[in-house]
């Protein structure tokens, strides 16, 4: 039981996924409703078109299955976008009339019932086995397993983001290029949900991860895989290192010094290059600033809700400014999450909550006990900032009440500087207000 | 751009002579419909019920997208902000979601001690076959409060199937209160969910005109006053889809006649106003004087407002998509007291009577589509040049990505537009949008000498 919901469902992270693939489309199989209340939902955040295609399942679609609306939404959304993939997800309708979607798809491909210039992938994610951020991970791993093929091993790496901003994927790609080496990037939505204004409509946006780049991905020289509350079963980076031993380097997102050194450190290794100086001297900025504000901060509590992977992330960029994290909390159905952030919180002082597969009701109950000095999450946590009259910071997904959502960094030194900037004057700005004497140097 | 073969009879050109338009019909597979599915029209309507838990039953996403996403206020309680799920999980779906959902409003109840509950039943309760009808009744048995089942499994049908589901719900409650004191001069509002506080500004001419409003069903909404509704004698309906099944239904069981009206614009407000006291004259004989006197007083006031706005607005196109059709009628004449023309219009569940009447309303060359979709509607708003979109969240980035003027007609708006006061608020809601120096930067305005 649930309410207000700190989780999302499967199909959203699919969707998600597909819409960072270059021409890719998504389609879910099943009702109308899930595919329209997804649509709006991601367009609240990220302000952009957001396309996805749905088989429209009415009630003799559900008694006697869905392969008739499959194969003619397949064309018709071959006829209107020519998409080079179409990404079926399953969603809870279909796996519980117990449709076999994949037999479907390989009948129709074997029968040459489809359209031979795209791809037609099947990624299995009904919502009542995990939430939206397994769905993330759901497609990218069944992209992995659906497009790869085995080829001479080439001078790239692959980098499999967790669920992040679209600034944060350009991010990934300029580091990439910094120690010029090419990188695959599964999913990257960076220019697709955070474009340009445009002259013309685009059926498809520009922009997404390349197919053929997709396909090489078992000839790279390794994986970074984001994210550490994240088991095998999941990972397509696991998936890539058993099937073409592509070595699998997974961590946690790449926030604090601690987190983006082991992030920049691990391409080095693997590449051979050195870190630019660029991010050197980022590094050094971050860690003076952190000496300038440290006294303002010292000793104060946050409560950090969200993501299991954007969660751990800002734990440990937390713990290592000597914020405690008192509350780490998650609507993730994952096991390892307490674990995941147990680790990346070693240094912080005093208890530490963490609960994973909670919901905001929880979350607001554990924030009135623990009385943090700021909240840390999505813009669903706005109602109880308000009501316990605790300053929110807005972080990671979904941010449906502020202009920006796509641009903010949250990721490397860069992002961890203006999380860090942001943190400590909120906390300034706070105790500015409540002082009585209005101090104007602080 | 083509249109897909199974939908081009739900687009028309209109030329005067009222072409049929296909419509009322199950979207194509694969068209990506802006519509969304049966259980959204039941949401929709009963959410604004601000006293009742409203349960879904199901696995989350259903819940959590329709978490306090509508802009319905409410003057008390505010349980409909909040979003509650079963949660289903693998084994819910193998085993049956029953003793969970009993074990939740046990709870729940005795928790937020609600008037009463609704239980929304999902696309996989209606599959694995939960008796969610018989836990509703055993637990308004032990609650000692009316716990009401909605069909609205998504597949069963389209959203208006949703809005019959909703009606079938309010019907449960209708008909259980004491009518003792009501007034022959009495109306139920019905279709009307207090957007940015829209239902206070109408009843607020209804108090004037001297009508007890028994209930605004779906608008700022209270379980015991719904009981009450069929004391009122006249049920007036807006939004000519959700509410007309109740209407009917109230007809047939208690002989209230309905009137359709619609609160956007000058022309349908004071229609509206006109025909309830057209209605009530014999009960009270003041009661058109002050309705004219109300109505006159309220345009006076507009006319000298709404000058400068038309000076800036004369001459632009606009397009219009929105849910019902008959809301599109509205703004149409809306959108001519500003000087604007209507090029293209559509609804996502319009009937042939709301196109028959667009139709007729609409000038020569207008784009009138039924069930529409991004591509589509891309390509008749770049075609007509327009200068403002009116529509939903879903078609906001359709119209910013193209540089085009948006207004946001639907659910989700925060600033009332409904009634006289309203039309002010949507002259300057439009011409915010339409006069931004903003669109003189984007490609389809400004090209660079480069």
């Amino acid at each position: 039981m649930q309410t207000n919901p700190c989780k999302l469902c499967a199909p959203l992270g699919a969707s998600l996924v597909l819409r960072g693939i270059d021409g890719s489309m998504p389609f879910l199989h099943g009702s109308q409703g899930c595919a329209t209340y997804i649509r709006r939902y991601m367009i609240s955040h990220f302000r952009e078109p957001l396309d996805i295609a749905s088989s429209s399942f009415h009630e003799e679609t559900a008694i006697f299955g869905g392969r008739q609306e499959l194969l003619e939404g397949i064309h018709n959304v071959y006829k209107q976008y020519s998409p080079k993939l179409i990404g079926i997800v399953s969603t809870c309708l279909a796996e519980t009339i117990g449709e076999d979607t994949q037999a479907l798809i390989s009948q129709m491909k074997a029968n040459n019932e489809l359209p031979e210039d795209v791809e037609v992938i099947f990624i299995s994610a009904p919502s009542y086995a995990g939430s939206h951020s397994d769905g993330f991970r759901q497609a990218t791993k069944a992209l992995v397993e659906q497009l790869c093929i085995k080829g001479e091993t080439k001078q790239q790496i692959n980098i499999l983001p967790a669920f992040l901003s679209t600034e944060d994927l350009r991010y990934l790609r300029e580091v990439a290029d910094s120690f010029n080496m090419p990188a695959v990037i599964l999913p990257d939505y960076s220019s697709t949900l955070d474009g340009e204004i445009w002259d013309s409509y685009q059926i498809l946006p520009k922009g997404g991860e390349k197919l053929e780049s997709i396909a090489s991905m078992g000839s790279s020289l390794a994986t970074i895989e984001l994210g550490s509350a994240l088991d095998n079963s999941l990972s397509a980076g696991s998936a890539l290192e058993e099937r073409y031993f592509v070595p699998n380097y997974r961590m946690a997102l790449p926030i604090g010094v601690k987190a983006t050194d082991r992030f920049l450190d691990s391409i080095a290794k693997i590449t051979k290059n050195p870190i630019s100086t660029k991010y050197s001297r980022q590094r050094g900025r971050l860690i003076d600033s952190y000496a300038d504000a440290h006294k303002y901060i010292s000793g104060k509590k946050a409560a950090i809700f969200g993501d299991e992977d954007m969660v751990v992330g800002l734990a440990g960029f937390l713990s290592e400014i000597g914020i405690t994290p008192v509350l780490c909390a998650s609507g993730s159905m994952r096991s390892n999450f307490g674990e995941a952030v147990s680790e990346v919180v070693k240094d912080a002082k005093g208890p530490i909550v963490i609960k994973g597969n909670v919901d905001f009701i929880d979350i607001e109950e554990d924030i009135r006990m623990l009385k943090p000095d700021i909240l840390i999450g999505n813009s669903k946590g706005y109602a109880m900032s308000r009501r316990l009259n605790i300053p929110l910071l807005r972080v990671g997904f979904p941010i449906h009440d502020r202009i920006g959502a796509q641009r903010i960094l949250h990721i490397g030194y860069q992002g961890t500087q203006q999380l860090f900037d942001q943190i400590v004057n909120i906390i300034l700005e706070r105790s500015q207000k409540d002082s009585s004497v209005g101090y104007t140097y602080i | 751009m083509d249109i897909l073969q199974s939908r081009k009879k739900q687009v028309v050109r209109s030329n005067g002579q009222g072409m049929s338009i296909v419509c009322e019909k199950r979207s194509a597979s694969g068209s990506v419909s802006q519509r969304a599915c049966v259980f959204c029209g039941s949401r929709v309507v009963l959410y604004p019920i601000a006293d009742a838990l409203h349960i879904v039953h199901g696995p989350i996403g259903c819940a959590a997208y329709t978490w306090d996403i509508r802009g319905s206020v409410s003057s008390g309680p505010e349980l409909h902000r909040l979003s509650f799920s079963t949660d289903l999980r693998e084994t819910d779906i193998i085993f049956g979601g029953e003793k969970k959902l009993e074990a939740m409003l046990d709870e729940l109840i005795d928790q937020y001690s609600p008037k009463a509950a609704f239980v929304y039943a999902t696309c996989v309760v209606g599959v694995i076959g939960d008796d969610v009808a018989a836990i509703c009744k055993k637990m308004t048995n032990k609650k000692k409060i009316p716990v009401i089942p909605v069909h609205s499994e998504g597949f069963k049908g389209t959203k208006k199937d949703g809005y019959q589901a909703a009606c079938d719900a309010i019907a449960c409650l209708v008909g259980t209160g004491s009518i003792s004191g009501i007034s022959p001069v009495s109306i139920n509002i019905m279709g009307e969910f207090n957007l940015a506080g829209e239902t206070w500004i109408i009843k607020e001419y209804f108090k004037k005109m001297g009508i007890e409003v028994i209930t605004t069903m779906t608008g700022d909404g209270r379980v015991e006053e719904l009981k009450r509704a069929h004391g009122a004698k006249l049920n007036v309906v807006q939004c000519s889809g959700s509410m007309m099944a109740i209407a009917k239904t109230m007809k047939e069981k208690y002989g209230i006649p309905f009137i359709r009206v619609s609160y956007f614009g000058i022309e349908d407000m004071a229609d509206a106003l006109y025909q309830i006291a057209d209605y009530f004259k014999e009960q009270d004989r003041g009661i058109i004087e002050r309705t004219e006197k109300l109505v006159r007083k309220e345009i006076l006031d507009l006319n000298d407002q709404l000058e400068g706005y038309r000076q800036d607005l004369a001459g632009k196109k606009a397009a219009i998509y929105v849910g019902g059709a008959f809301k599109a009628l509205s703004l149409i004449k809306a959108l001519r007291h500003l000087g604007m023309k209507t090029v293209v219009v559509g609804s996502q569940t319009g009937n042939a009577d709301d196109y028959k009447r667009l139709q007729a309303l609409a000038e020569p060359g207008t784009i009138i589509v039924d069930d529409s979709n991004p591509v589509e509607l891309a390509s008749f708003v770049l075609e007509k040049d327009v200068d403002l979109f009116i529509g939903g969240v879903k078609e906001r980035p359709i119209a910013y990505k193209l540089g085009i003027g948006f207004c946001d007609h639907n659910h989700e708006r925060k600033i009332p537009l409904a009634g006289f006061a309203g039309m002010i608020n949507f002259a300057k809601e439009v011409h915010k949008s339409v006069i931004s120096p903003v669109w003189n930067l984007v490609p389809r305005r400004y090209h660079r000498a480069d």
